[in-house]
């Protein structure tokens, strides 16, 4: 299908992106990569009267190594973090991550903030920064704050982030030397939607296990590391915990069912890669 | 710049397989929708429209673009290339193109145009890729009839033939 009409604008400086979302408000939308938005706009789920496009914001399109963290800017593309050359040693996580975020053909355009923004209940990127414990920059005009990832996804497709903001930066803590990390998922074909999605994170003790596709936003839970059949018992909790839902692709107890074999494949990939 | 209006059809100029072309559309016109209607650029193909067959695959700036998923208005000043570029100004085939034939790779040739973007790019950027890579590739397109093998054997020649090539530039043939 065709997009409904909409005005558009396209900002030179972040200063002028951020009048605009402060005008506009609810009435607007950010478009990064467009690889959601414009299929949102084409099905007619999103009818904005103005699309703020911040393809033109070329100082944002940055990664940004801090020491304990590594920034990433609201215009950088997925294939750009995907290319940067220590994002396997800085972000294993990521670096296994990013291949299932749609397609080489999406992630040349997509953004890592477009996809944190659009807060899709499956999607990878959502997962890894909440795993990580990560945090969300939001400006508005007169002000920044900075959200952890547990207090920015709200529901599915829902986020805190106000009418009048903007995500402006993602941090992405980079984990001690010693942690593994390892990111499966199940989907009907390679870049579709995940069934189910996991992540782990694995230090001497305890697994910090990441669940995506099972409830309205992804789920961390950690758990001590103490022995197979605990972790199994754990996993069996965790999956009943979430609100796995029936629907075209999957019935709730698949759900279930991928949350125990996939999470303990994941965990036991995330400890062989522990170094 | 200034709000571009709903109801206005603005002019968008771009560089297609290298000619300058001018057209026109409102806000809400994508990218594939352009190229075919305004600018009669019909080898693009438009499956889905949301961004899952790859039909509409082309390059923009040099990177592989969905067009159903960019909008005409953000391409103004771009370069793009589609399937019309891929073969010689004389109409001979181009090296992935003349693969695919060779191979039949291609049966109703709806998917084909958006394959043959994305396999242009990916080999320019990895003129080494191995069967794994292209079928990872290839994740991004659906092909309703071919099955995909030949589509891979096809682009393994063509990688194999534009390697060969590099070494011996003197005897490059026409662009490809
Ligand atoms: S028409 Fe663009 S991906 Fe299907
Ligand atoms: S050749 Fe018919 S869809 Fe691919």
């Amino acid at each position: 299908m065709k997009p409904p009409p909409f005005d558009y604008i396209r900002p030179n400086t972040l200063a002028e992106g951020l009048e605009l979302i402060g005008k506009y408000g609810a009435d607007a939308r950010i478009l990064a990569g467009g690889q959601s938005l414009i299929a949102m706009l084409n099905m007619r789920v999103a009818a904005p009267k103005l699309l703020i496009d911040i393809n033109g914001l070329t100082d944002e399109a940055y990664i940004r190594d801090d020491g304990d963290a590594i920034a990433i800017g609201c215009a950088t593309r997925q294939a750009v973090l995907e290319r940067w050359p220590t994002l396997a040693q800085r972000l294993p996580l990521i670096a296994k991550a990013l291949p299932y975020v749609g397609h080489a053909q999406t992630r040349s355009r997509g953004t890592v903030c477009g996809s944190i923004a659009h807060a899709d209940p499956s999607s990878e990127l959502p997962l890894c920064l909440a795993l990580l414990d990560g945090q969300v920059v939001l400006r508005n005009r007169r002000r920044s704050r900075t959200v952890p990832a547990r207090d920015f996804f709200s529901g599915v497709l829902q986020t805190t982030r106000l009418d009048d903001e903007m995500i402006t930066e993602i941090r992405l803590p980079v984990p001690p030397g010693n942690t593994g990390a390892a990111f499966n998922e199940m989907a009907i074909r390679h870049g579709d939607f995940a069934i189910i999605a996991v992540g782990a994170l694995v230090d001497t003790t305890h697994v910090r296990v990441a669940i995506g596709g099972g409830d309205d936003f992804p789920v961390v839970k950690r758990l001590p590391l103490s022995g197979e059949a605990a972790l199994q018992e754990a996993l069996n909790d965790l999956a009943w915990s979430l609100d796995c839902q029936d629907d075209l692709h999957a019935t709730a107890t698949y759900r279930r069912h991928l949350i125990r074999v996939l999470g303990q494949r994941t965990i036991e990939e995330a400890i062989a890669c522990r170094s | 710049m200034p709000i571009l209006s709903a109801g206005q059809r603005h002019k968008i100029t771009v560089t297609l397989n290298g000619e300058e072309r001018t057209g026109h559309a409102e806000p809400r016109m994508l990218l594939s929708d352009f190229l075919r209607h305004e600018l009669g650029a019909t080898g693009t193909h438009v499956g889905c429209e949301h961004g899952v067959c790859g039909a509409c695959t082309i390059k923009l700036d040099g990177q592989p673009t969905r067009s159903c998923l960019t909008l005409a208005v953000q391409v103004d000043g771009s370069q793009l290339e589609t399937v019309e570029g891929l073969g010689a100004s004389d109409g001979s085939l181009g090296v992935l193109q003349d693969c695919f034939r060779r191979h039949f790779a291609l049966q109703c040739g709806f998917c084909t145009a958006g394959i043959l973007m994305s396999l242009d790019t990916y080999l320019r950027d990895q003129p080494n890729a191995g069967e794994d890579d292209l079928r990872a590739l290839l994740s991004g397109h659906i092909c309703r009839c071919t099955g995909y093998t030949p589509i891979i054997a096809a682009a393994l020649e063509a990688a194999e033939i534009l390697r060969a090539r590099e070494l011996q530039p003197e005897q490059r043939g026409p662009d490809v």
